[in-house]
């Protein structure tokens, strides 16, 4: 019993933003080494520093790991079907353009089992934040391959390594049209705490792809053990380029290949909801 | 401006069913509508798109139909009526989130326009095999609510008890159309707005603290919406009272007993179905939908032949209206019952009913004519 019991007092003690953790949840379920608490942690850094009221904060999760993140957050929190969380925001947000409504969700959920939502949500610019998290992997289901999981890399479903190329994720996005892309590790805190805060701010679609250690997954096929082995890969690749040509910043994971990160693109476009007032325009409704 | 004044005026209208049917989702409040074409529900979502925004509310076209129903939930889950529009192939796609509105409770209306199935079909042909889909579709126990129009007026009917009564139990409730419903054109006579009843979710408004999102106190929680404050969890995870995760054998069986028992218990209250010629009947026919128009008119003339006939239509299909079909049956020699399938409805039928029961079924595709269906009679009489 104990080990458990002490755990959860130290964690009640120590947390740092009691009104926006649901402390009484902990211990969450994540691995020792894993990078959710620390995306977690930036988050509500984020909306304290955020000049939206708490109220207005909604957090909509898929299913996985990351997933979980919305039910430690004390937030109006859903943690809605695999694949499916940002098709519930756009909902949401649609009805109600007040609220702040940020997916966080795993990169299985988000672009693989999810991808049509994303790629739809971005172009039709809802004015959501999406921050994914890529472990390169299914970490809650047993570390299977899936779509971002890197060329050669092994997995519970890819033992002779992976077949298929992943997918660059902020070229993806800007491609679509996004106005705001930026891509950090949980090593690179202040800068991922800080893209958050942007993000929160950015006038629609804001996407961040969280590149975030799973030791007890991917790292256990991939020679990177423990969560150092993925600091030190972090420390060791990671190139900060704001203004990297997006065609080149896919993660291959080889040797003296790099991991670019940056805020990438931080430009306006009309958000759906500034287009569906114009529909409102010329329905009759508003003058 | 009031979109009242926007509404469709009370009064007598004759209209095509499936456009009955988005005025009838207007009339009830629906707020959101999301949804992906398809034949033969487009009606509907064309209907909507242009109706819509006149009254200041939202319609989507999502990519695909798993998003509709998925964002029908999002925005249930801020506070407003919503609703979608499909046909079999997307209404398969929509099971696994019909589930998630059950679980989190998140009330919303789908309309199905049932084609002929399986697959694709005959896409423009009408079809009645989502019976048992409608009820058993998604994953695991829970239960929801299935009506079924016959007319344009009781589609248009219908769709606003289908808003009342996932508004009263939070759920989805399913209105199970067809093609020829869908299609057809009838008379609509629309009530004056004070005699409609409508029905808005219960919300709470007690102190924050004591918020129960799950509460098992009463069989439907009160609700509050994402932005009220209450910093509320809601998760297709099995959970507790306050809506968290949980694993304990307590809280699964008190969840799934009460998203049950909320349907089960005011079963009673939900059944709506018309009877004809009971009274005598040794033969009963029950039925639904566009084959109920069939039927009526097979025993009009079975009645003629001096046949002792009689039918029960049944406007509820889910949960199943037991009583007048065992009734019947106490007092029939046989039920028959009609529909444009290979044998669905009658297995609730079979159930309950205490004597023998055979089906009348027809090629998926075509409303069986008032023949086909007097020759079953005849040959049951
Ligand atoms: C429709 C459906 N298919 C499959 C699953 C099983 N499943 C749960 S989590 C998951 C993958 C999660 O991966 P990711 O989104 O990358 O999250 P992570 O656990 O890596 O954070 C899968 C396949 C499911 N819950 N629902
Ligand atoms: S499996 Fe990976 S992502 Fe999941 S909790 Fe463990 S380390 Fe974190
Ligand atoms: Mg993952």
């Amino acid at each position: 019993m104990s080990q458990k019991q002490i755990l959860k007092e130290k964690i009640v003690e120590e947390s740092p933003r009691d009104d926006l953790i649901r402390r009484e949840r902990f211990p969450h379920i994540w691995c020792p080494g894993c990078g959710l608490g620390t995306v977690l942690k930036c988050y509500v850094e984020a909306i304290a520093a955020s000049n939206i009221p708490i109220d207005k904060h909604v957090i909509v999760s898929g299913i996985g790991c990351t997933g979980r993140i919305a039910g430690y957050v004390r937030l109006d929190s859903y943690h809605v079907t695999h694949g499916r969380p940002i098709a519930f925001a756009e909902g949401m947000k649609i009805v109600r353009p007040d609220l702040e409504v940020t997916v966080i969700s795993g990169d299985g959920d988000l672009v693989t089992i999810g991808g049509n939502h994303f790629i739809h949500a971005v172009r039709r610019n809802v004015d959501i934040n999406v921050f994914l998290v890529n472990n390169f992997i299914y970490g809650m289901t047993g570390n299977q391959m899936g779509s971002t999981t890197p060329l050669g890399a092994k997995s519970s479903t890819s033992p002779y390594g992976c077949p298929e190329f992943p997918f660059n994720l902020p070229l993806l996005a800007a491609a679509l049209g996004a106005p705001f892309v930026a891509r950090w590790t949980t090593l690179h805190v202040r800068q991922l705490a800080d893209a958050m805060k942007r993000a929160l701010q950015v006038k629609g679609f804001a996407f961040i792809e969280i590149i975030s250690p799973c030791p007890v997954g991917f790292g256990s096929y991939n020679d990177l053990r423990e969560g150092r082995d993925f600091i030190k890969l972090f420390l060791e690749n990671c190139i900060v380029d704001h203004s990297a040509d997006l065609n080149k910043v896919g993660i291959t994971l080889r040797p003296g290949e790099p991991i670019i990160l940056g805020n990438f693109v931080d430009r306006e476009v009309p958000t759906y909801h500034e287009l569906e007032l114009e529909v409102f325009r010329k329905a009759g409704w508003l003058k | 401006m009031s979109g009242e004044l926007k509404l469709l005026k009370p009064g007598i209208h004759f209209m095509m069913g499936n456009i009955a049917c988005a005025e009838a989702a207007l009339i009830a409040g629906c707020e959101f509508y999301a949804g992906y074409p398809i034949t033969p529900s487009n009606e509907i979502a064309e209907h909507m798109s242009r109706r819509m925004p006149q009254l200041g509310r939202h319609f989507i076209q999502m990519e695909d139909e798993i998003a509709s129903i998925v964002a029908v939930c999002g925005a249930s889950a801020a506070g407003v009526k919503a609703m979608t529009a499909t046909s079999g192939p997307g209404f398969s796609l929509m099971m696994e989130t019909i589930g998630l509105s059950a679980m989190l409770e998140l009330p919303c209306v789908i309309v199905d326009v049932q084609r002929a199935g399986p697959s694709t079909g005959i896409p423009t042909f009408v079809g009645q095999g989502d019976v048992m889909q409608a009820r058993w579709g998604s994953h695991g126990d829970y239960e929801l609510v299935v009506y079924s129009p016959s007319t344009v007026q009781e589609f248009f009917d219908l769709t606003i008890e289908a808003f009342n009564t996932s508004e009263w139990l939070r759920i989805p409730v399913i209105v199970l159309s067809d093609e020829v419903v869908g299609h057809m054109y009838g008379r609509l006579q629309v009530p004056e707005y004070d005699k409609i009843k409508i029905i808005n979710r219960k919300r709470y408004s007690g102190p924050r603290e004591e918020y129960l999102p799950y509460s098992s106190e009463t069989l439907v929680p009160l609700f509050v919406a994402a932005g009220d404050g209450f910093r509320i969890h809601m998760t297709g995870l099995t959970h507790d009272e306050r809506g968290y995760p949980s694993l304990e054998i307590e809280d699964s069986h008190k969840l799934v007993e009460r998203l049950v028992m909320k349907v089960r218990k005011n079963a009673k209250n939900l059944w709506k179905y018309e009877t004809l010629y009971l009274d005598d009947a040794d033969v009963v026919v029950v039925t639904f939908g566009i084959t109920a128009r069939s039927t009526e008119e097979a025993v009009r003339r079975a009645r003629n032949e001096g046949l002792k006939v009689g039918m029960i239509k049944l406007l509820t299909l889910w949960p199943f209206p037991e009583d007048p079909v065992k009734v019947a049956s106490q007092y029939a020699r046989r039920i028959l019952v009609a529909e444009i399938n290979m044998g669905q409805l009658i297995h609730p039928v079979r159930e309950v009913a205490e004597c023998p029961v055979a089906g009348i079924n027809y090629p998926v595709g075509y409303v069986p004519p008032p023949e086909y269906i007097l020759d079953g009679i005849r040959a049951a009489v």
